[in-house]
Protein backbone atom coordinates (compact mmCIF):
# COMPACT_ATOMS: atom_id res chain seq x y z
CA UNK A 1 0.00 0.00 0.00
CA UNK A 2 3.13 2.43 0.57
CA UNK A 3 4.35 1.42 -2.83
CA UNK A 4 0.60 2.37 -4.11
CA UNK A 5 0.96 5.55 -2.42
CA UNK A 6 4.09 6.41 -3.35
CA UNK A 7 3.84 6.09 -6.94
CA UNK A 8 0.28 7.43 -7.25
CA UNK A 9 2.64 10.63 -5.62
CA UNK A 10 4.91 10.62 -8.65
CA UNK A 11 2.44 10.40 -11.25
CA UNK A 12 0.55 13.39 -9.36
CA UNK A 13 3.71 15.49 -9.31
CA UNK A 14 4.73 14.66 -12.93
CA UNK A 15 1.39 15.94 -13.99
CA UNK A 16 3.11 19.51 -13.30
CA UNK A 17 0.14 21.52 -14.43
CA UNK A 18 -2.51 19.96 -12.90
CA UNK A 19 -0.40 19.34 -9.53
CA UNK A 20 1.09 22.83 -9.13
CA UNK A 21 -1.90 24.52 -10.02
CA UNK A 22 -4.16 22.55 -7.61
CA UNK A 23 -1.87 23.22 -5.10
CA UNK A 24 -0.50 27.09 -5.62
CA UNK A 25 -3.36 28.74 -7.74
CA UNK A 26 -5.47 29.44 -4.09
CA UNK A 27 -2.77 31.52 -2.67
CA UNK A 28 -1.39 32.84 -5.88
CA UNK A 29 -4.69 34.19 -6.46
CA UNK A 30 -4.93 35.59 -2.69
CA UNK A 31 -1.27 38.03 -3.77
CA UNK A 32 -3.52 39.13 -7.15
CA UNK A 33 -6.09 40.11 -5.45
CA UNK A 34 -4.00 41.44 -2.07
CA UNK A 35 -2.31 43.68 -4.79
CA UNK A 36 -5.31 45.44 -5.07
CA UNK A 37 -5.54 48.12 -2.44
CA UNK A 38 -9.75 48.19 -2.20
CA UNK A 39 -9.59 44.61 -1.73
CA UNK A 40 -7.56 44.75 1.13
CA UNK A 41 -9.59 47.73 3.12
CA UNK A 42 -12.06 46.90 5.39
CA UNK A 43 -15.36 48.12 3.89
CA UNK A 44 -18.99 47.79 5.24
CA UNK A 45 -20.08 45.90 2.16
CA UNK A 46 -17.64 42.71 3.14
CA UNK A 47 -19.36 43.30 7.11
CA UNK A 48 -16.53 44.89 8.21
CA UNK A 49 -13.98 42.74 6.77
CA UNK A 50 -11.37 43.00 4.05
CA UNK A 51 -12.42 40.97 0.58
CA UNK A 52 -9.44 39.20 0.73
CA UNK A 53 -10.66 37.80 4.50
CA UNK A 54 -13.99 37.20 3.27
CA UNK A 55 -12.89 35.62 0.11
CA UNK A 56 -10.12 32.56 1.40
CA UNK A 57 -13.32 30.02 2.28
CA UNK A 58 -13.79 30.07 -1.64
CA UNK A 59 -10.30 29.76 -2.04
CA UNK A 60 -10.62 26.66 -0.42
CA UNK A 61 -13.48 25.47 -2.22
CA UNK A 62 -11.73 26.40 -5.13
CA UNK A 63 -8.86 23.73 -4.47
CA UNK A 64 -11.52 21.08 -3.05
CA UNK A 65 -13.77 20.88 -6.47
CA UNK A 66 -10.60 21.42 -8.58
CA UNK A 67 -8.71 18.01 -7.13
CA UNK A 68 -12.10 16.32 -6.11
CA UNK A 69 -13.96 16.81 -9.69
CA UNK A 70 -10.88 17.66 -12.09
CA UNK A 71 -8.70 15.34 -11.49
CA UNK A 72 -10.08 12.76 -9.47
CA UNK A 73 -13.21 11.60 -11.92
CA UNK A 74 -10.97 11.55 -14.54
CA UNK A 75 -8.35 10.02 -13.32
CA UNK A 76 -10.04 7.25 -11.90
CA UNK A 77 -12.38 6.92 -15.15
CA UNK A 78 -9.13 6.68 -17.23
CA UNK A 79 -7.76 3.84 -15.02
CA UNK A 80 -10.72 1.79 -15.48
CA UNK A 81 -10.89 2.72 -19.42
CA UNK A 82 -7.42 2.08 -19.86
CA UNK A 83 -7.82 -1.62 -17.66
CA UNK A 84 -5.84 -0.61 -15.62
CA UNK A 85 -7.83 -2.08 -12.62
CA UNK A 86 -8.58 -4.89 -14.65
CA UNK A 87 -5.18 -5.52 -14.39
CA UNK A 88 -4.60 -4.93 -11.23
CA UNK A 89 -7.74 -7.12 -10.22
CA UNK A 90 -5.47 -10.59 -12.01
CA UNK A 91 -2.95 -9.48 -9.19
CA UNK A 92 -3.20 -10.25 -5.03
CA UNK A 93 -3.73 -7.00 -4.62
CA UNK A 94 -7.06 -5.57 -4.43
CA UNK A 95 -7.73 -2.42 -7.42
CA UNK A 96 -9.82 -0.87 -4.61
CA UNK A 97 -5.99 0.03 -2.86
CA UNK A 98 -5.12 1.85 -6.28
CA UNK A 99 -8.41 4.06 -5.72
CA UNK A 100 -7.40 4.30 -1.89
CA UNK A 101 -3.98 5.81 -3.38
CA UNK A 102 -5.43 7.96 -5.65
CA UNK A 103 -7.44 9.21 -2.49
CA UNK A 104 -4.63 9.51 -0.34
CA UNK A 105 -2.46 11.90 -2.35
CA UNK A 106 -5.07 14.07 -3.60
CA UNK A 107 -6.16 14.55 -0.24
CA UNK A 108 -2.71 15.10 0.66
CA UNK A 109 -2.64 18.07 -1.76
CA UNK A 110 -5.69 19.69 -0.32
CA UNK A 111 -3.70 19.80 2.79
CA UNK A 112 -1.15 21.68 1.53
CA UNK A 113 -3.29 24.13 -0.55
CA UNK A 114 -4.72 24.97 2.45
CA UNK A 115 -1.56 25.13 4.52
CA UNK A 116 0.45 27.32 2.17
CA UNK A 117 -2.94 29.58 1.93
CA UNK A 118 -3.08 30.01 5.37
CA UNK A 119 0.76 30.62 5.30
CA UNK A 120 0.81 33.11 2.25
CA UNK A 121 -2.61 34.82 3.80
CA UNK A 122 -0.83 35.18 7.52
CA UNK A 123 2.88 36.63 6.48
CA UNK A 124 1.69 38.77 3.69
CA UNK A 125 -1.71 39.97 4.43
CA UNK A 126 -2.23 39.54 7.73
CA UNK A 127 -5.26 37.36 7.73
CA UNK A 128 -6.14 35.64 11.01
CA UNK A 129 -4.70 32.42 11.33
CA UNK A 130 -8.01 29.53 11.74
CA UNK A 131 -9.92 30.74 14.83
CA UNK A 132 -11.18 27.15 15.20
CA UNK A 133 -8.11 25.16 13.93
CA UNK A 134 -10.06 21.66 14.86
CA UNK A 135 -13.37 23.55 13.24
CA UNK A 136 -11.51 24.35 9.87
CA UNK A 137 -9.79 20.83 9.92
CA UNK A 138 -13.47 19.15 10.42
CA UNK A 139 -14.71 21.22 7.39
CA UNK A 140 -12.05 20.77 5.23
CA UNK A 141 -11.96 17.03 6.00
CA UNK A 142 -15.66 16.41 5.44
CA UNK A 143 -16.27 19.24 2.80
CA UNK A 144 -13.32 16.93 0.98
CA UNK A 145 -14.92 13.90 1.31
CA UNK A 146 -18.15 15.29 0.41
CA UNK A 147 -16.45 16.33 -3.06
CA UNK A 148 -14.10 13.66 -3.45
CA UNK A 149 -17.45 11.13 -3.16
CA UNK A 150 -19.35 13.42 -5.50
CA UNK A 151 -16.27 12.89 -8.10
CA UNK A 152 -16.86 8.79 -7.51
CA UNK A 153 -20.05 9.07 -7.86
CA UNK A 154 -19.30 10.18 -11.39
CA UNK A 155 -16.50 8.17 -11.96
CA UNK A 156 -19.00 5.31 -11.15
CA UNK A 157 -21.59 6.26 -13.34
CA UNK A 158 -20.25 7.39 -16.45
CA UNK A 159 -20.09 5.51 -19.61
CA UNK A 160 -16.23 6.47 -20.71
CA UNK A 161 -14.07 8.90 -19.49
CA UNK A 162 -14.70 12.02 -21.39
CA UNK A 163 -18.23 11.62 -20.36
CA UNK A 164 -16.75 11.70 -16.66
CA UNK A 165 -14.67 14.39 -17.54
CA UNK A 166 -17.61 16.34 -19.04
CA UNK A 167 -20.08 15.76 -16.14
CA UNK A 168 -17.56 16.89 -13.24
CA UNK A 169 -16.85 19.68 -15.06
CA UNK A 170 -20.65 20.57 -14.91
CA UNK A 171 -20.83 19.54 -11.24
CA UNK A 172 -17.65 21.91 -10.83
CA UNK A 173 -19.00 24.84 -12.34
CA UNK A 174 -22.17 24.79 -10.11
CA UNK A 175 -19.71 24.12 -6.82
CA UNK A 176 -17.91 26.97 -7.92
CA UNK A 177 -20.74 29.18 -8.18
CA UNK A 178 -22.77 28.37 -4.62
CA UNK A 179 -18.97 28.19 -2.98
CA UNK A 180 -18.45 31.73 -4.57
CA UNK A 181 -15.51 31.47 -6.21
CA UNK A 182 -17.05 33.49 -9.42
CA UNK A 183 -18.81 36.24 -7.89
CA UNK A 184 -18.34 36.38 -3.90
CA UNK A 185 -21.06 35.05 -1.73
CA UNK A 186 -22.12 38.63 -0.86
CA UNK A 187 -22.95 39.50 -3.77
CA UNK A 188 -25.19 36.23 -4.63
CA UNK A 189 -28.69 36.41 -3.59
CA UNK A 190 -29.51 35.32 -0.10
CA UNK A 191 -31.35 31.89 -1.16
CA UNK A 192 -28.09 31.19 -3.33
CA UNK A 193 -25.68 32.28 -0.17
CA UNK A 194 -28.23 29.17 1.61
CA UNK A 195 -28.09 26.62 -0.95
CA UNK A 196 -24.08 27.60 -0.45
CA UNK A 197 -23.94 26.50 2.97
CA UNK A 198 -25.07 23.47 2.34
CA UNK A 199 -23.43 22.50 -0.69
CA UNK A 200 -20.44 20.33 -1.23
CA UNK A 201 -17.42 21.49 0.38
CA UNK A 202 -19.09 23.90 2.18
CA UNK A 203 -18.04 27.46 2.22
CA UNK A 204 -19.95 28.53 5.17
CA UNK A 205 -18.58 26.10 7.41
CA UNK A 206 -14.60 26.81 6.23
CA UNK A 207 -15.93 30.64 6.69
CA UNK A 208 -16.93 30.37 10.20
CA UNK A 209 -13.86 27.90 11.29
CA UNK A 210 -11.11 30.20 9.55
CA UNK A 211 -12.55 33.76 10.59
CA UNK A 212 -15.66 33.59 12.21
CA UNK A 213 -16.09 31.71 15.84
CA UNK A 214 -17.04 28.01 15.14
CA UNK A 215 -18.62 26.35 12.00
CA UNK A 216 -22.66 25.30 12.16
CA UNK A 217 -22.32 21.80 13.27
CA UNK A 218 -25.36 21.17 11.23
CA UNK A 219 -23.24 22.02 8.07
CA UNK A 220 -20.87 19.90 8.78
CA UNK A 221 -23.24 17.21 9.50
CA UNK A 222 -24.64 17.77 6.26
CA UNK A 223 -21.16 17.25 4.70
CA UNK A 224 -20.72 14.17 6.46
CA UNK A 225 -24.02 12.95 5.19
CA UNK A 226 -23.24 13.95 1.46
CA UNK A 227 -20.33 12.03 2.00
CA UNK A 228 -21.45 9.13 3.49
CA UNK A 229 -24.40 8.99 0.89
CA UNK A 230 -22.27 9.23 -2.48
CA UNK A 231 -19.57 7.37 -0.92
CA UNK A 232 -22.21 4.48 -0.53
CA UNK A 233 -23.83 5.41 -4.28
CA UNK A 234 -20.34 5.31 -5.79
CA UNK A 235 -19.13 1.79 -4.08
CA UNK A 236 -22.33 0.19 -5.01
CA UNK A 237 -21.98 1.39 -8.50
CA UNK A 238 -18.44 1.32 -9.50
CA UNK A 239 -17.44 -1.14 -12.29
CA UNK A 240 -13.66 -2.40 -12.37
CA UNK A 241 -13.66 -2.88 -15.74
CA UNK B 1 -1.27 -33.95 -11.57
CA UNK B 2 -3.89 -31.44 -13.57
CA UNK B 3 -2.69 -27.82 -11.87
CA UNK B 4 -5.36 -26.08 -13.97
CA UNK B 5 -8.81 -27.95 -14.14
CA UNK B 6 -11.74 -26.96 -15.99
CA UNK B 7 -15.08 -28.67 -15.51
CA UNK B 8 -18.54 -27.97 -17.47
CA UNK B 9 -17.68 -24.04 -17.40
CA UNK B 10 -20.93 -22.14 -18.94
CA UNK B 11 -20.50 -18.33 -19.08
CA UNK B 12 -22.94 -16.21 -21.14
CA UNK B 13 -23.59 -11.94 -21.16
CA UNK B 14 -27.33 -11.26 -21.75
CA UNK B 15 -28.88 -13.32 -23.91
CA UNK B 16 -25.33 -14.65 -25.56
CA UNK B 17 -22.95 -17.59 -24.84
CA UNK B 18 -19.87 -16.97 -24.51
CA UNK B 19 -18.56 -20.36 -23.22
CA UNK B 20 -21.38 -23.28 -22.98
CA UNK B 21 -19.41 -26.69 -21.32
CA UNK B 22 -15.95 -26.26 -21.44
CA UNK B 23 -13.90 -29.20 -20.05
CA UNK B 24 -10.35 -29.59 -19.89
CA UNK B 25 -7.60 -29.89 -17.59
CA UNK B 26 -3.40 -28.52 -17.71
CA UNK B 27 -0.87 -30.81 -16.37
CA UNK B 28 2.18 -29.33 -14.39
CA UNK B 29 4.65 -28.06 -16.50
CA UNK B 30 2.30 -28.13 -19.54
CA UNK B 31 2.07 -25.24 -22.38
CA UNK B 32 -1.66 -25.38 -23.40
CA UNK B 33 -2.92 -23.72 -26.32
CA UNK B 34 -6.66 -22.45 -26.55
CA UNK B 35 -7.02 -21.32 -30.17
CA UNK B 36 -9.80 -20.80 -31.91
CA UNK B 37 -11.80 -17.49 -33.92
CA UNK B 38 -12.43 -14.04 -32.75
CA UNK B 39 -15.52 -14.89 -30.52
CA UNK B 40 -15.08 -18.15 -30.29
CA UNK B 41 -14.60 -17.77 -25.92
CA UNK B 42 -11.20 -18.07 -25.42
CA UNK B 43 -11.04 -14.96 -23.85
CA UNK B 44 -14.21 -15.67 -21.54
CA UNK B 45 -12.31 -18.93 -20.63
CA UNK B 46 -8.96 -17.31 -19.76
CA UNK B 47 -10.76 -14.63 -17.54
CA UNK B 48 -12.25 -17.36 -15.82
CA UNK B 49 -9.30 -19.43 -15.16
CA UNK B 50 -7.29 -15.86 -14.20
CA UNK B 51 -10.19 -15.38 -11.51
CA UNK B 52 -11.56 -12.42 -13.09
CA UNK B 53 -15.06 -13.41 -13.78
CA UNK B 54 -17.22 -15.84 -11.66
CA UNK B 55 -18.36 -18.81 -13.99
CA UNK B 56 -22.52 -19.26 -14.72
CA UNK B 57 -22.25 -23.06 -14.89
CA UNK B 58 -19.28 -25.57 -14.15
CA UNK B 59 -16.29 -25.32 -12.19
CA UNK B 60 -12.50 -23.88 -12.78
CA UNK B 61 -10.05 -24.37 -10.07
CA UNK B 62 -6.01 -23.36 -10.20
CA UNK B 63 -3.31 -25.51 -7.65
CA UNK B 64 -6.73 -27.66 -6.77
CA UNK B 65 -8.56 -24.18 -5.43
CA UNK B 66 -10.85 -20.88 -6.75
CA UNK B 67 -8.65 -18.80 -9.07
CA UNK B 68 -9.83 -15.99 -6.72
CA UNK B 69 -8.20 -17.65 -3.70
CA UNK B 70 -4.68 -18.21 -5.50
CA UNK B 71 -4.18 -15.12 -7.14
CA UNK B 72 -0.25 -14.92 -6.42
CA UNK B 73 0.36 -18.00 -7.71
CA UNK B 74 -1.16 -16.77 -11.36
CA UNK B 75 0.55 -14.76 -13.59
CA UNK B 76 -1.76 -13.23 -15.81
CA UNK B 77 -1.02 -10.80 -19.38
CA UNK B 78 -4.59 -9.39 -20.48
CA UNK B 79 -5.60 -8.21 -23.94
CA UNK B 80 -5.67 -4.84 -24.25
CA UNK B 81 -4.63 -3.26 -20.85
CA UNK B 82 -2.63 -0.52 -20.00
CA UNK B 83 -1.05 0.81 -17.59
CA UNK B 84 -1.24 5.04 -16.67
CA UNK B 85 0.17 7.25 -19.29
CA UNK B 86 3.04 8.78 -17.28
CA UNK B 87 3.86 5.82 -15.18
CA UNK B 88 7.77 4.83 -15.94
CA UNK B 89 8.82 1.13 -17.01
CA UNK B 90 10.72 0.82 -13.68
CA UNK B 91 7.51 2.10 -11.50
CA UNK B 92 5.73 -0.12 -13.13
CA UNK B 93 8.20 -3.12 -12.22
CA UNK B 94 8.59 -1.39 -8.61
CA UNK B 95 4.81 -1.21 -8.18
CA UNK B 96 3.78 -5.05 -9.41
CA UNK B 97 7.04 -6.59 -7.46
CA UNK B 98 5.01 -4.62 -4.37
CA UNK B 99 1.92 -7.19 -4.68
CA UNK B 100 4.15 -10.68 -4.53
CA UNK B 101 6.09 -12.52 -1.95
CA UNK B 102 9.04 -13.44 -3.74
CA UNK B 103 9.50 -10.94 -7.10
CA UNK B 104 11.25 -12.40 -10.16
CA UNK B 105 12.83 -9.64 -12.95
CA UNK B 106 12.48 -10.75 -15.96
CA UNK B 107 13.14 -7.28 -17.98
CA UNK B 108 16.65 -7.69 -18.64
CA UNK B 109 15.54 -11.07 -20.56
CA UNK B 110 12.41 -9.57 -22.37
CA UNK B 111 15.28 -6.33 -23.24
CA UNK B 112 13.49 -3.28 -20.93
CA UNK B 113 16.62 -2.70 -19.48
CA UNK B 114 17.24 0.24 -21.35
CA UNK B 115 13.29 1.62 -21.34
CA UNK B 116 13.37 1.94 -17.39
CA UNK B 117 12.83 6.00 -17.36
CA UNK B 118 10.59 5.70 -20.22
CA UNK B 119 6.72 6.41 -19.47
CA UNK B 120 3.91 3.94 -20.61
CA UNK B 121 1.84 6.32 -23.22
CA UNK B 122 5.54 6.37 -24.70
CA UNK B 123 6.21 3.00 -25.27
CA UNK B 124 6.07 1.07 -28.57
CA UNK B 125 3.62 -1.22 -29.38
CA UNK B 126 5.87 -3.81 -29.06
CA UNK B 127 7.67 -2.79 -25.71
CA UNK B 128 4.00 -2.03 -23.91
CA UNK B 129 3.73 -6.08 -25.04
CA UNK B 130 7.43 -6.81 -23.08
CA UNK B 131 6.17 -5.08 -20.30
CA UNK B 132 3.03 -6.50 -19.37
CA UNK B 133 4.52 -9.61 -20.45
CA UNK B 134 7.13 -8.90 -17.60
CA UNK B 135 4.73 -7.69 -15.36
CA UNK B 136 2.85 -11.76 -15.81
CA UNK B 137 5.81 -13.12 -14.94
CA UNK B 138 6.70 -10.80 -12.33
CA UNK B 139 4.90 -12.63 -9.31
CA UNK B 140 7.48 -16.00 -9.95
CA UNK B 141 3.69 -17.44 -10.60
CA UNK B 142 2.96 -20.90 -11.04
CA UNK B 143 0.53 -20.85 -13.56
CA UNK B 144 1.03 -18.06 -15.99
CA UNK B 145 -2.13 -17.04 -18.47
CA UNK B 146 -1.03 -15.56 -21.52
CA UNK B 147 -3.41 -13.55 -23.62
CA UNK B 148 -2.16 -12.98 -27.32
CA UNK B 149 1.22 -13.11 -26.14
CA UNK B 150 2.92 -11.90 -29.66
CA UNK B 151 0.46 -9.99 -30.96
CA UNK B 152 1.94 -6.49 -32.06
CA UNK B 153 5.36 -7.65 -31.75
CA UNK B 154 7.77 -8.15 -35.02
CA UNK B 155 9.28 -11.44 -35.99
CA UNK B 156 12.42 -11.08 -34.20
CA UNK B 157 10.69 -10.31 -30.96
CA UNK B 158 8.32 -12.62 -31.29
CA UNK B 159 10.98 -15.54 -31.71
CA UNK B 160 12.74 -13.96 -28.48
CA UNK B 161 9.43 -14.43 -26.52
CA UNK B 162 8.64 -17.60 -27.51
CA UNK B 163 12.38 -18.83 -26.39
CA UNK B 164 11.82 -16.80 -22.96
CA UNK B 165 8.62 -18.51 -22.54
CA UNK B 166 10.75 -21.83 -23.25
CA UNK B 167 12.65 -20.67 -20.05
CA UNK B 168 9.50 -19.77 -18.47
CA UNK B 169 8.17 -23.80 -18.95
CA UNK B 170 11.89 -24.98 -18.48
CA UNK B 171 11.61 -23.43 -14.77
CA UNK B 172 8.53 -25.36 -14.18
CA UNK B 173 5.83 -22.81 -14.38
CA UNK B 174 2.44 -24.01 -16.02
CA UNK B 175 1.53 -21.69 -19.23
CA UNK B 176 -1.90 -21.13 -20.59
CA UNK B 177 -1.51 -19.06 -23.72
CA UNK B 178 -3.95 -17.64 -26.12
CA UNK B 179 -2.72 -17.62 -29.75
CA UNK B 180 -3.90 -16.59 -33.32
CA UNK B 181 -0.54 -17.82 -34.41
CA UNK B 182 -0.69 -21.66 -35.84
CA UNK B 183 3.72 -21.18 -35.73
CA UNK B 184 3.36 -19.87 -32.21
CA UNK B 185 0.89 -23.05 -30.82
CA UNK B 186 3.04 -25.70 -32.87
CA UNK B 187 6.48 -24.47 -31.66
CA UNK B 188 5.40 -24.25 -28.02
CA UNK B 189 2.36 -25.88 -26.94
CA UNK B 190 2.18 -29.36 -26.08
CA UNK B 191 -1.35 -29.86 -26.04
CA UNK B 192 -4.24 -27.17 -27.82
CA UNK B 193 -7.77 -26.68 -27.34
CA UNK B 194 -9.34 -25.55 -30.47
CA UNK B 195 -12.35 -23.10 -29.55
CA UNK B 196 -15.44 -22.74 -31.49
CA UNK B 197 -18.87 -20.86 -31.15
CA UNK B 198 -18.09 -21.33 -26.82
CA UNK B 199 -17.06 -24.84 -27.21
CA UNK B 200 -14.26 -27.46 -27.81
CA UNK B 201 -14.01 -28.62 -31.19
CA UNK B 202 -10.71 -30.34 -30.77
CA UNK B 203 -7.98 -31.07 -28.11
CA UNK B 204 -4.86 -32.87 -28.70
CA UNK B 205 -1.23 -32.42 -29.37
CA UNK B 206 -0.58 -30.07 -32.30
CA UNK B 207 0.44 -32.55 -34.70
CA UNK B 208 -2.06 -35.54 -33.99
CA UNK B 209 -4.49 -32.04 -34.78
CA UNK B 210 -2.35 -32.28 -38.04
CA UNK B 211 -2.42 -35.83 -38.69
CA UNK B 212 -6.64 -35.95 -38.42
CA UNK B 213 -7.09 -34.22 -41.61
CA UNK B 214 -7.81 -35.74 -44.34
CA UNK B 215 -4.58 -36.04 -46.73
CA UNK B 216 -2.18 -34.58 -44.46
CA UNK B 217 0.11 -35.40 -46.66
CA UNK B 218 0.43 -33.98 -50.20
CA UNK B 219 3.23 -35.35 -52.88
CA UNK B 220 3.53 -33.41 -56.34
CA UNK B 221 5.00 -34.47 -58.90
CA UNK B 222 5.96 -34.37 -63.13
CA UNK B 223 6.01 -38.20 -64.20
CA UNK B 224 8.59 -38.79 -66.90
CA UNK B 225 5.92 -40.72 -69.28
CA UNK B 226 2.47 -40.54 -68.83
CA UNK B 227 0.61 -41.94 -65.68
CA UNK B 228 -2.61 -43.68 -65.62
CA UNK B 229 -4.27 -41.59 -62.77
CA UNK B 230 -6.21 -44.55 -61.76
CA UNK B 231 -3.38 -46.36 -60.58
CA UNK B 232 -2.70 -43.68 -58.11
CA UNK B 233 -6.42 -43.65 -57.04
CA UNK B 234 -6.41 -47.79 -56.65
CA UNK B 235 -3.71 -46.86 -53.65
CA UNK B 236 -5.43 -47.14 -50.31
CA UNK B 237 -2.86 -44.62 -49.00
CA UNK B 238 -4.26 -42.10 -51.54
CA UNK B 239 -7.43 -39.80 -51.04
CA UNK B 240 -7.01 -37.62 -54.08
CA UNK B 241 -5.45 -37.10 -57.08
CA UNK B 242 -5.57 -33.58 -59.17
CA UNK B 243 -3.22 -32.15 -62.36
CA UNK B 244 -1.77 -29.07 -62.36
CA UNK B 245 -0.95 -29.02 -66.29
CA UNK B 246 1.48 -32.07 -66.66
CA UNK B 247 1.82 -32.24 -62.60
CA UNK B 248 -0.07 -34.44 -60.48
CA UNK B 249 -0.75 -33.66 -57.18
CA UNK B 250 -1.52 -36.60 -54.75
CA UNK B 251 -2.77 -36.29 -51.52
CA UNK B 252 -3.25 -38.59 -48.73
CA UNK B 253 -2.43 -40.14 -45.54
CA UNK B 254 1.44 -40.46 -43.58
CA UNK B 255 2.69 -43.73 -45.56
CA UNK B 256 2.07 -41.88 -48.93
CA UNK B 257 5.34 -41.11 -49.87
CA UNK B 258 6.46 -44.69 -49.80
CA UNK B 259 3.40 -45.81 -51.63
CA UNK B 260 4.20 -43.63 -54.68
CA UNK B 261 7.15 -44.10 -54.97
CA UNK B 262 6.64 -47.94 -54.65
CA UNK B 263 4.01 -47.60 -57.22
CA UNK B 264 6.51 -45.32 -59.65
CA UNK B 265 9.60 -47.85 -59.33
CA UNK B 266 7.12 -50.75 -59.92
CA UNK B 267 6.14 -48.97 -63.48
CA UNK B 268 9.47 -47.48 -63.94
CA UNK B 269 8.27 -43.77 -63.78
CA UNK B 270 10.58 -41.57 -62.74
CA UNK B 271 9.20 -38.29 -60.52
CA UNK B 272 10.59 -34.82 -61.72
CA UNK B 273 10.92 -32.01 -59.82
CA UNK B 274 9.23 -34.37 -56.48
CA UNK B 275 7.93 -32.03 -53.77
CA UNK B 276 6.19 -33.94 -50.66
CA UNK B 277 4.47 -31.24 -48.52
CA UNK B 278 2.76 -31.52 -44.75
CA UNK B 279 -0.03 -30.00 -44.02
CA UNK B 280 0.17 -27.75 -41.18
CA UNK B 281 -1.66 -26.56 -37.93
CA UNK B 282 -2.90 -23.84 -40.25
CA UNK B 283 -4.68 -26.54 -42.47
CA UNK B 284 -5.92 -28.24 -39.65
CA UNK B 285 -7.58 -25.05 -38.00
CA UNK B 286 -8.98 -24.33 -40.44
CA UNK B 287 -11.13 -27.31 -41.15
CA UNK B 288 -11.64 -27.38 -37.32
CA UNK B 289 -12.85 -24.27 -37.28
CA UNK B 290 -13.84 -23.76 -40.87
CA UNK B 291 -13.17 -19.98 -41.07
CA UNK B 292 -9.69 -18.19 -41.59
CA UNK B 293 -10.93 -15.67 -39.20
CA UNK B 294 -8.25 -14.02 -36.91
CA UNK B 295 -5.10 -15.48 -38.13
CA UNK B 296 -4.42 -12.52 -40.50
CA UNK B 297 -3.07 -10.64 -37.38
Amino acid sequence: MVKIIEIEARLFLRDRLNSLFAVLFPSLLLLVLGAIPALRTPDANFGGQRFIDSYVSALVVFTLVFIGLQRLPAVVATYREKGVLRRLATTPMHPARLLAGQLVVNFVAVILSVLLLMLVGYVVFGVDLPHHPLGLACAVVLGGAGTFALGLVIAALAPSARAAGGWATVVFMLLMFFGGVYLPRFMLPSVIQAIGSYTPPGVEALQQAWLGTAPDWRHLAIMGLVSLVAGTVAAKTFRWE
Amino acid sequence: MAIIEVRDLGKRYGPRVAVDSVSFEVAEGEIFGVLGPNGAGKTTTVECVSGLRAPDRGSVSVLGQRPADVRAAIGVQLQDSELPERMRVSEALELFSSFYPSPADWSERLGLTSHLRSEFGQLSGGLKQRLSIALALIGSPRVAILDELTTGLDPQARRDTWSVIEEVRAAGVTILLVTHFMEEAERLCDRVAVFRDGRIVALDTPSALVSRVDGATRVRFVPSVPLDVSLLEALPEVTSVSSVGEQLVVSGSENLVHAVTSLLARRQVVARRLRVDQVSLDDAYVELTGSRDGEDH
